[in-house]
């Protein structure tokens, strides 16, 4: 067990614990941003650089700082080490750097985009973004491509986490996309003339941060604070099973799977599930699903409404339209 | 006369053949090294002369040795860094094809320090012809005995391999040679684990510049003492500096570390001055990767001490008033040279050859060649300039491998000692929009008043 202080709050946490794990048991402020990395996914991180730490103390053998900020996502802790996140100038600096890094080429295009309201991007930018952009250059574009013939790539809205290709590795058996060229030109996309068609191919879209990939039978179909996350499950001899679906009424526009409250996936569910379920009736309802990261989606706190006033809401409402007296309950007193 | 200790032989006809260099004392260090000492007092030696990688960082030599992991029952492996990009560096390249013998005699002198059974040279891309005379060299040793099973007699077995590149800058960076040489996409790894734990495949590796590794046959030749004379205090031994700009005799020279930095650039052996009688204005000593400095603080520190060609005195007064010795890629600038011109040049360079992984370098290097080319091109403004040493600021040590540095040090070192230049190009657009501007009308500041 190794003990460590982030931000003044002392945490004991087991050996080989990275900083952002160790921050995320304390939770709440100080728990650094993360775009790139997964938790359920080996290897990734140490990409996006947002979660950029300063470590004060390395150990309590060797109490020097290290002279560069680090990713807390992959930098284990030992045991007496002293890191600041918030309370360092430095690194809230740092951060601003890099979120303004990743929108200048960012499309900004949330009005149209899926992702928008459970954005990781955006997000990140409403909490450390500039308000405005120093960059007045051209942004750089591509053309809209399907890899395989649910999903949809954007690739002009990509940050280049590799999320979706550390999917690929550990999840599906062959991966058949990756990254393309290099620098700000580098591009995900597929072999020639290959798709991405595999069984777990679809917690690519579960894993990317932003509006890259999404789902082509759901694009356009509803903005997402407009569904109502619902848990339910379904015996799958695949996967889980557990999954929430994104309903409007009856219909179900959209199965995914459960993020937790740093959005991410821990029980990966298959394609069958995600894209030929979309019956209630294929489903066990569990009840609604409370979405702690991306507030604007819980906003209206439904699963806290009482079904029955709203209807009577409703019917008044109704009835106000069709030019009929209010009722006596609700006029002023 | 200077001492050579590595070009030694250069101008000896046929010293890339086997026999020519054999007989000028070729493979005497492995004979030496195989034969008289074990793998621990080779190390010893090493660590002893003080030998600094001269790939760029400058790290000691010895201790990157010795802290490769000897107790793991993984295989053991030597990669010697020939992916030599660096702009205005080509010292390895001159190595590698005047005498390629010598590096092969340092690769199996250090395999054999290491217990490395197996080495491999990972050549650039664009280094094609060198991998044929380095293949041609290697079939060579294999044919007499220093290479193969049981080297010399002794129980010592050695195979080494050329990989050449597929022509990308940051495969000069250790990790991202490794993953490259691994058939992989050439991004750098997150340290740690460092190579010397896990490297190659996972096992245990020792990553070393060719110049490293072939002074390494020197060090065993004439033993640490000897080699440590050369030199002046931690800067030990020689170094290869490629001299390439606005001098009457660009070329590859060998120095003896501590020659003062004025001797270089005016001595008739060396550099044999700034051509056409024309002022010096800027050095860039280590590789466009290192601070620019302007004439009066090259060849005097802050202090006013003559500045020598070592580690410790071109690193004096950090980056406010000092540069490093990097991979010895002197670049000369006279007075008509533009700074901005030529830091424009530097940044197209990074933001071409950034690999993208991570994300201030893949967006920060871009973001600075395009405010660069604006002012460059008479569409400045004022406030570019301050927001080229931000931008600069944010992506020093937040990237993951050096490359994001190596970008923002041309950066900030051109903005700190140049700025005027760069006003002045914001103030008169109509003056800079012919490339050779500076040609025409000199510009040379007053804080860099030529010697």
């Amino acid at each position: 067990m190794a003990k460590v202080t982030i931000d003044g709050v002392e945490v004991e946490v087991p050996d080989g614990t990275t900083i952002l794990n160790a921050a995320r048991q304390i939770g709440g402020d100080v728990v650094p941003p993360a775009m790139c990395y997964y938790t359920s996914l080996k290897e990734t991180g140490g990409k996006c650089r947002v979660c950029l730490v300063k470590v004060t103390q390395g150990s309590t053998k060797d109490p020097r700082p290290l002279p560069k900020l680090v990713a807390s996502c992959r930098t284990p802790v030992m045991d007496g080490m002293i890191v600041q996140n918030i309370t360092s100038p430095e690194v809230l600096e740092a951060r601003k750097g890099v979120v303004e890094f990743l929108l200048i080429n960012h499309p900004l295009d949330c009005p149209i985009c899926d992702q928008a309201g459970e954005c990781d991007l955006q997000n990140l930018a409403y909490e450390h973004g500039a308000a405005a952009t120093r960059y007045e250059e051209e942004r750089r574009t591509f053309e809209k491509i399907d890899i395989g013939d649910k999903i949809k790539l954007h690739m002009t809205r990509c940050i280049l986490c590799y999320r979706c290709t550390f999917v690929a590795d550990q999840l599906t058996d062959n991966r058949c996309h990756g990254v393309l060229n290099r620098g700000d030109a580098s591009e995900i996309s597929t072999y020639i003339e290959k798709a991405v068609d595999n069984d777990f191919s679809g917690n690519m879209i579960d894993v990317c941060p932003v509006g890259a990939l999404t789902d082509k039978t759901f694009r356009f179909k509803s903005r997402v604070w407009f569904t109502k996350p619902i848990d339910a499950h379904r015996n799958c001899t695949k996967c889980s099973g557990n999954v929430v679906l994104w309903t409007k009424g009856e219909e179900v526009l959209r199965v995914s799977a459960r993020k937790d409250q740093y959005g991410e996936v821990k029980e990966f569910i298959c394609n069958e599930c995600r894209y030929d379920h979309k019956n209630m009736g294929d489903w066990v309802v569990e009840g609604p699903r409370h979405i702690d990261r991306n507030s604007v989606i819980s906003q209206n706190h439904y699963e806290k409404i009482d079904l029955k006033k709203l209807q009577l809401e409703v019917d008044r409402q109704l009835t106000f339209q069709k030019g009929k007296q209010l009722p006596q309950s609700n006029s002023p007193s | 006369m200077p001492k050579k200790v590595l070009l030694e032989h250069e101008n000896v006809p046929g010293i890339n053949r086997f026999d020519v260099y054999r007989k000028h004392g070729g493979y005497a260090s492995v004979e030496k090294a195989l034969k008289t000492m074990t793998p621990d007092q080779l190390t010893e030696e090493v660590k002893e002369s003080g030998l600094r990688g001269r790939g760029g960082a400058g790290f000691p030599t010895g201790l990157k040795w010795s802290f490769l992991d000897r107790k793991s029952d993984k295989p053991r492996y030597l990669v010697c860094n020939a992916d030599e990009s660096e702009p205005g560096t080509f010292k390895d390249r001159y190595l590698m094809e005047k005498i390629p013998h010598l590096l092969i005699e340092g690769m199996i002198a250090s395999s054999y320090a290491l217990g490395a059974k197996t080495s491999y040279i990972y050549v650039r891309g664009e280094y094609m012809y060198i991998v044929k005379i380095l293949e041609k060299a290697i079939d060579e040793a294999y044919a007499a005995g220093f290479l193969g099973k049981n080297i010399l007699g002794t129980d010592f077995s050695h195979d080494l391999y050329v990989q050449p590149g597929a022509g990308a800058y940051i495969c000069g960076e250790e990790t991202a040679l490794l993953e490259s040489l691994e058939g992989k996409r050439g991004n750098p790894r997150l340290k740690p684990p460092f190579p010397a734990i896990a490297g190659l495949y996972a096992c245990p590796t020792v990553v070393n510049n060719v110049e490293s590794i072939a002074s390494v046959v020197s060090i065993i030749n004439m033993t640490a003492d000897k080699y440590n004379d050369m030199g002046i205090g931690k800067s030990t031994g020689t170094k290869l500096i490629s001299a390439s700009g606005h001098i009457n005799k660009p070329g590859v020279y060998e120095i003896e570390l501590g020659l003062p930095v004025e001797e270089f650039i005016y001595s008739d052996e060396y550099c044999g001055g700034i051509w056409k009688g024309r002022k010096l204005k800027a050095v860039v000593a280590g590789g466009s990767s290192v601070p620019i400095l302007p004439a009066n603080l090259i060849l005097k520190n802050a202090k006013g001490e003559p500045r020598l060609m070592t580690y410790e005195s071109l690193a004096d007064g950090g980056f406010a008033t000092g540069t490093m010795l990097g991979s010895g890629g002197f670049i000369v600038m006279d007075e008509t040279a533009c700074i901005v011109r030529n830091l424009w040049t530097f940044e197209r360079f990074y933001h071409h050859e950034s690999c993208g992984q991570c994300s201030p370098c893949r967006e920060g290097t871009g973001w600075m060649e395009k405010v660069l080319h604006r002012l460059e091109h008479g569409h400045g403004r004022m406030e570019d300039i301050d927001l080229l040493v931000d931008v600069a600021k944010k992506i020093e040590g937040n990237t993951i491998c050096p490359l994001g540095d190596a970008a923002a040090w041309p950066v900030a070192s051109a903005i700190r000692h140049f700025r005027e230049e760069f006003e002045y190009h914001v103030k008169y657009p109509e003056k800079v929009k012919n490339p050779k501007h500076f040609e025409i009308e000199p510009l040379v500041s007053a804080a860099a008043v030529a010697v």
